[in-house]
Order: C-alpha cells, then structure tokens, then sequence
C-alpha cells in the first residue's frame, strides 16, 4: 500500500455523495411506510358523508346518526327554542363561537345553516362523553334558570340549544359542529360543506 | 489514530461517554474497523451481507404487514387482498415481502456454494458452518409457515401435504400430525399457530442463530477464495499482511453490490412480482378449499429440490426420511471432506466434477419438483436422488484419492478481467479489437474524450471518472 | 356414470381444465389502456355481474384507476345510491347453485390464477351441445354449468371432430351463424373484456409500472456513485 496515490477529496466527496443519495433514497422508502399506515380505502369509505333525510322532525325533536364512529345529532327547534339562544348569552363562555369548531357556514347565533336545524357531534367537549338532551324548561335537577339545552352527566357541563357552553363548567368550548350541507330542504349530507349560501 | 485531535468535539465526547459504558468501539473495531479480511474476496463474499439485507427487509415489511393481516381462516385471504388493494402501498410491502422470501433463498444456496467452493467449512470454521446450516433450518420452517398465511390453495394443500408426512412415522404418526397441526386437518388453529411461529418465535431464533453464526466467524476469521489462513502470516503489528479492515473496504465494496442486489429486487417487485409462478404460485390466488385439492401441487421453487426427493421413494416413510435426510448431512459436511486443501482452485479434478455433479443434481431436482409426476421425470428424480446421496456418501472415500494442486503461500489477487487467460477471454478480447476498429467506435471515442475533458476540469465531476 | 363426471368436474379447480382440451390463445393484454378496460367494464356489468362478483374491487377504486366521474358510475350501477363499497352481485350464493350446480365464482380473486389466456380462450370455446343443460359446450372447459352469455354477440359455433381410436375428439370449432359482431369485432370486445378483469385482478399493477421506472433509475445512479467510491477506497489495495 502507498498513501501517495491516495486522493482523500476524492473519497471525501464521494462518501458525501453516497451518502446524501442514500438519505434521499431512504426518505423515499420510507414514504410507502409511512403511507401505509394512514387509513385505508375501508376507513375512507366508512368515513364518507352520510345523507339524513329531515323531513320527518318533529318540532323539538332530536334524532341521533352515526358518522365516523361518532354520535351526530339533528334537532329541529321551534320559534321559542330559538328565542332562548339570544336571552342566554350573557351566560355563555364563547357565545360567538370563536373559539369553537363549526364550519363557516353556522358561525352564527343559531349555529346552523337554517336556524330550526342543528346540527352537532353529540360528544361533550370536555372528556368525551355524551351529553343528554334536557329540552324542559327549569327542571328541579338543573334550576329554575334552565331554558333548555345540553347537559353532560358526566361533569355537569351545560350547553344551550345551539351547543354553547355555559361559563363556570367543565367543558371548554361549544359543541363541535360538523360540516354538513343542504341537498335539498329536507335533505341533509352530513361530512361535506355547504358550498353556497341557502 | 487520531482520536485525540477530535477529543474536544461533542461527537467524540458522546462516543467517549457510551464507550465508558458499553464496549462500542471495541465492537466497532473487532468487528469492522479492525476486523481484518482476506483482500481477495471475489463475487462470491457478496452473499452474506445480503442475507443479512434480506433478513432486515424481512422483519421490516413483516411487522408492517401483520399490521393488517388477519390470522383467522375466515378472514386471511381477504385480509392480505385489503393489504394488496385497500391500504396505501400495501402492495408493494407484501411483494417486497414475498420477494424477499425468493430472495433470500437465493442468496443462501449461493452463500452455501460458495463455503462448498471454497472450502469454508472446514477447519477451524466448523462452528460457522453449522450454525449457518441451523440458520438455513430455521429458514425453512419460517418459510414454510409463512407460506400458510396467505391462506390460499397452495398455502393449504402445500402445508396439509407436508404436516401429513409426519404421520408416515410408526407408531406415534398419526398423532404427531395432528398435535402439529392442533386439529384434524389444516384448520384455523394451525394458522394460528403458524402465525405465531412465523412472526414471533422463528425470527427471534433466526437472529439470534445469525448473531451467533457472525460471532463464530469473527472469532476464527474469514475463508478466502486460495483457502489460506490469512492469520498465519502477520507483519510487526500483528496485522494479516493480506488483511485489509472490513470498514471501510468492504463495507463499500458491499454496499454497491447491495445497490446492484436492490436494482434486481426492485426490477422483480416492480415488474415481475409473481415471477412467471414461482415466487407467488398462481393458484394461491384462490382461497383455501379443504373440499378441493389443486390438481398439481408444487411446493415454492426453493423447497422442490427435497420435494423431488421425497417423490423419488417409493415409500412413504422412507421418503420423509430421504427428505429429512437430504438437509441433515449436510450438516456433516467438515467431517466427510477428509482433503486437506480448502479451495477448489487448488483440489483435485474429483472433487471438481463431484461438486459440479451436486449441483447439477441439485438444480434438477428442484426443477423436476415444480412439474407432475411423469414417469420420466420420476426416473430422472431417481437418478438425481442417487447422485445427490452420492455426493455425499461418497466423499470420505473420493476426497482421499484427491490429487491436489500446490496451495500457494499468500493471497493471488483476481487478475483484471481483460488480462485474463483462456479461450473465453480471447474471444472477449477480440472482439473488442473488432469494435475498436468500427468507424462509430471512433465517434464515441471522441465524444466520450469530450465530455472527460469537461468532467476533469470540473471541481466536482472530476470525482466521477 | 355422467354423474360421477359430473362430481369429477365440481372437485376438480378451474385451472385445472387449462391442461384439457383447446390450445391457449394470445389476446393483446394492455392493462395501461383505459378506454379498452373501460369498454371491458361495460361489457362485464351488462353480461357478467349478474352472477360473478368482483367482491375485492371497490367502486371508488375503479373510479379512481379508470378516470370515471360519479355520474358515469352511477350510470353503470344504477342501483348505487353512495359510491361505497366493492362490487357485489345481487344473486344470492344458493340461487346460484340451484340454477347452474355451482356457484358462480367470483372472478377478482380467480383470474389471477387462471391468467388471461385461459380466460379468453374460455369465451371463444364454446359451441353447441344439444345434450347440455344450456345447449352449449365448452372446449377448454368440457361440461361447464355455465351458459355462453356472449352468444348474440359471437353467434353459435360448432365443433368440427374426427375418430381417434375409440374417442372422438374436438379438432377445432366453426362459426355456423354469425352473431350480431363480426369474428374480429368479438375478439376486440373480448380482449377488451380480458383486459378489465386482468385489471380488476390486480389494480396495483398500474402503480407499480407508474413507480418502476423511477426507483430503478435511482438505483442505478446509486450504483454509479457507489461504485466510484469503491473504486476510490480501493485504490490503494494491491
């Protein structure tokens, strides 16, 4: 061996080469990895939007679906439903909803698209149960100040007939309130958002 | 060295930190650093370190894959077509996977011609031989029960055909097969408990058996293609004056011959993923039927060479015992060889002709595995079977009559190719000479100097030539 | 005695007859061409999926592969109300082995095993037999349960024989009365109809020859620079 015909830039510059390639090829075999373990084509469809058809609703009354795995609530509310929203926002933490998650169509007081449905993912922002629909006015378990509303047996956690938190419980934020969109009056499609104005 | 000069960089502080606590440069230069190999290693020393990037792959793409598979009999088969269609490049991951398996069996009958070529099972790496002849063992079984997973005809029919030989043993047959299999036929338990074995229990034993095997050849130091002892002579440093350190000649040197070996794999994941029917065999694309048997059953290309000899027994016993045997002596190879001299550059033509015999055999055996049982090949079988046994049996006897060449006293380096001797390389040679006299070759030249002359005088591309 | 034939042919796998009878044919198999399989998908949801399932393949899948809009699937399956799940058949499993002796199998996890060339072959090897349930044979797949459901389309063919010993064998077949499609029209259909199963046997293949090239290509420049470096290290190796 003689190091006189040794050229150390040489393989310094190649060994750089290599292994700059190498990580780039590592990198791109990582991604199938990676890729792999992001929901399949089974959890992309049971994740689809579903349709739910309001033309049967009862004033007042609240059916329950499934979307991905979660309770979604429809609640066709009457006129003095609606009127309890504006009376009880003094007592409200977010009552804007700034803070909340709903698409931009139901950033509203009503949040909703239409006022007389709402629309919510039935799960309390808190931890995670699921809040019971309390609609009587001042029942003897919740007070006499009680309009109607959302309460979470778990925590107390009290909402109002928009999914607005109260002030003073558990729960940080409204309830979320998931995209949906109008087909037609009486056809909803839970999972994609209202693209133009009802 | 110059360690010290580094000693205030925060790298060499941390190393300095580990090496207090854990051996980690002595494992770096015992085993690369200054693990010392014979500098002739040729072709052949590829295989290894691609066994070892098979294995890895392997591991990898299984744990990836029992991620969405379903051991239940009910659901496998349509659990590996969700992996094949539903989850984002599972594809790909099972192919690389089932490639892998070909793969691997591939790299290992090379990497065992090669101790077979050279003569790297005897004295004093008899130890390697054999834990790398238990690795091969431990190979099969994982592959076997591998094979049952995917939970289509083959995998079914193939794993009932090799479970029901076991009930050829007297007396305790029957009941054997049955307790392998937890049932009375190739049902939903033995896929559970294949599955088991084949993710859990055979590859902790696969890698600890290749730890060992490594260990083992590290200790007494690597064969070569002479079969001299590079340990016998040493310079003042007691360094192998034909010895140059693993890292970083060889760990280059393997890691283009990885990069060629993934190009192979690649082009077969890629393009050829079934590879015309023997790395995935077609009616295993059909779920199991226990109500219908395919009308011919092969076994994966790799275990046909035993499968043809199991056929060629006329009896049922008997042919699981020429199976078993069959893997068994070669377990005995350093002990049937009695040729002092190691490599076959320097054997005898005996032993030339009886390896080139083997492996003949060998290939025909696996090549008659794959086709139905026609009486022709079933003479054929006969016939390989005897020189397959021959080999063996008879290598006590023929290894004494060898006449050997003179073993020189250090390592030959290969010869450039175009500088080598023989009829073959004539020919090369000469037909060359004719392309050089091809007015195109002129061209090409030309622009070929062209496009040096830039590269040279780049600071960079100058690197490349 | 035809009975037990019978029970033979129920025991014995499809790809088995492939040993049997009429020698394979050769369509043009181009999975990359997307009108041929998309016309191949016409002719299976018309002619095929009344009985065999493609129960592997989903429908956003196929949308996906072959560039269909929502309103063209759903032109195919009208019975489709959301673009969810694989495409199943209505038949019911026992209604089938009541009506044709077996259960029609289902082709997305059965043409990979019996590979495009039997599958084509098989459609143009039918002929007349008086003595079958459904008035036709098969020459590649003697006594089949199933019906030649392209007969309009090939029109009807029958067998020219000759006396081998004591059997008679099939030599090869004749078209009597032409079919609503010319002999090379039928063979375009079903190259066309060969192409979408192959396809639907592994919609993979179109990412993997997509991704081939690639990975090769990077390979080999590995190995380029890779080599050069082994070079370089070995320089001083003598």
């Amino acid at each position: 061996m003689s190091a006189t015909d040794i050229d150390l830039e040489k393989r310094r510059f190649l060994t750089r080469t290599t292994l700059a390639l190498g990580a780039v090829g590592a990198g791109m075999a990582a991604v199938p990895f990676v890729g792999y373990l992001k929901p399949g084509a089974n959890a992309l469809e049971a994740a689809a939007p579903i349709d739910v058809d309001v033309s049967k609703l009862e004033d007042g009354q609240l059916i329950r679906v499934e979307w991905r795995g979660q309770p979604i609530w429809v609640l066709k509310r009457t006129e003095e439903m609606l009127e309890t929203l504006e009376k009880l926002e003094p007592l409200l933490r977010d009552p804007d909803s700034d803070k909340s998650v709903q698409p931009e169509s139901c950033k509203n007081r009503y949040r909703s698209i239409k006022p007389e449905i709402f629309v919510a993912v039935g799960i309390c922002t808190h931890l995670g149960c699921s809040p019971t629909y309390r609609p009587e006015v001042a029942p003897p378990d919740l007070g006499k100040n009680w309009l109607g509303g959302f309460f979470c047996p778990c925590h107390g956690s009290r909402f109002d007939l928009a999914g607005r938190v109260y002030k003073k419980v558990p729960a940080p934020t409204n309830l979320v309130v998931p995209p949906y969109r109008y087909v037609t009056d009486t056809h909803i499609v839970v999972g994609e958002e209202q693209q133009e104005a009802v | 060295m110059s360690e010290c000069k580094h000693c205030e960089t925060r790298g060499a502080r941390l190393i300095a930190w580990i090496d207090e606590r854990f051996p980690l440069l002595k494992v770096w230069n015992e085993h690369l650093a200054k693990y010392y190999a014979p500098k002739n290693f040729n072709f052949w020393y590829f295989f290894g370190s691609f066994a070892l990037l098979v294995l890895v792959n392997q591991i990898v793409t299984g744990i990836w894959l029992t991620m969405n598979y379903k051991p239940d009999a009910r659901l496998a088969f349509d659990s590996v077509e969700a992996i094949m269609r539903d989850f984002n490049w599972g594809w790909l991951i099972r192919y690389m996977h089932s490639t892998g398996a070909s793969m691997f069996f591939i790299v290992i009958y090379l990497h065992m011609f090669r101790g077979m070529m050279y003569g790297s099972y005897k004295k004093p790496r008899e130890l390697v031989w054999l834990l790398g002849m238990s690795l091969y063992v431990a190979l099969m079984a994982e592959a076997f029960m591998g094979y049952l997973l995917p939970w289509g005809q083959m995998s079914y029919w193939g794993a009932n055909v090799i479970v029901s030989l076991f009930s050829a043993i007297p007396v305790i047959g029957e009941d054997l097969a049955t307790w392998i299999r937890g049932d009375f036929l190739i049902s939903d338990v033995t896929l559970n408990r294949f599955f088991s074995f084949h993710v859990i229990a055979v590859p902790l034993v696969i890698v600890f058996l290749v730890f060992l095997h490594i260990v083992a050849l590290h200790k007494v130091g690597s064969n070569n293609p002479d079969g001299i002892e590079i340990k016998e002579k040493k310079d003042e440093n007691g360094v192998p004056l034909d010895g140059i350190p693993f890292h970083p000649y060889y760990t280059v040197k393997d890691l283009f011959g990885a990069t060629v070996f993934l190009a192979v794999c690649a082009w077969i994941v890629f393009y050829a993923p079934e590879f015309g029917g023997y790395f995935l065999e077609k009616p295993n694309f059909i779920p199991a039927d226990p109500l219908k048997t395919p009308e011919h059953i092969a076994p994966v290309w790799y275990f046909t060479p035993y499968y043809s000899i199991l056929r060629a027994i006329p009896s049922k016993f008997g042919g699981m015992l020429a199976m078993f045997l069959a893997i068994f002596i070669l377990f005995f190879l350093p002990w049937l060889d009695r040729c002092p001299v190691k490599s076959i550059r320097y054997r005898g033509n005996i032993y030339r002709i009886a390896l080139a015999l083997f492996v003949v055999s060998f290939l025909a055996l696996g090549y008659l595995g794959t086709i139905p049982p026609t009486p022709t090949a079933a003479f054929f079988g006969v016939l390989f079977t005897f020189i397959y046994f021959g080999f063996f049996v008879l290598m006590p006897i023929y290894t004494r009559l060898e006449v050997t060449r003179p073993v020189p006293e250090r390592l030959t380096m290969p010869k450039p190719l175009l500088e080598r001797e023989g009829w073959f390389w004539d020919l090369v040679r000469q037909a060359i000479s004719c392309f050089h006299k091809a007015p195109w070759f002129t061209k090409v030249t030309a622009q070929w100097q062209k496009i040096r002359t830039f590269m040279e005088n780049n600071k960079y591309l100058r690197h490349f030539l | 005695m035809k009975s037990i034939l019978y029970l033979v042919l129920l025991l014995t796998p499809l790809w088995a007859a492939a040993e049997l009878g009429a020698p394979l044919q050769q369509p043009n198999i181009e999975v990359t061409d997307t009108a041929s399989v998309r016309r191949g998908l016409e002719l299976y949801v018309d002619r095929c999926l009344g009985c065999h399932s493609l129960k592997h393949l989903r429908y956003r899948r196929l949308q996906r592969d072959l560039r269909l809009s929502d309103e063209e699937i759903k032109a195919l399956f009208p019975h489709l109300e959301r673009i969810v799940g694989t495409m199943t058949t209505a038949m019911d499993p026992e209604d089938a082995a009541r009506w044709f002796g077996v259960a029609a199998p289902d082709l997305s996890e059965r043409i990979r095993a019996l590979g495009a060339d039997w599958l084509y072959t098989y459609l143009r090897s039918f002929y007349k037999d008086e003595t079958r349930p459904f008035g036709v044979n098969n020459w590649l797949f003697p006594d089949v349960a199933m019906p030649h459901v392209l007969w309009d389309l090939q029109g009807e063919q029958e067998a020219v024989t000759a006396q081998l010993g004591d059997t008679v064998v099939i030599q090869k077949l004749e078209l009597v009365e032409r079919g609503k499609l010319s002999p090379q029209e039928y063979d375009k259909a079903l190259t066309d109809l060969v192409n979408f199963l192959a396809y639907a046997a592994e919609p993979a293949q179109l990412e993997r020859r997509r991704i081939g090239p690639y990975v090769l290509l990077f390979l080999f420049l590995l190995a380029l620079v890779t080599y050069r470096l082994k070079k370089a290290y070995w320089k001083d190796v003598h």
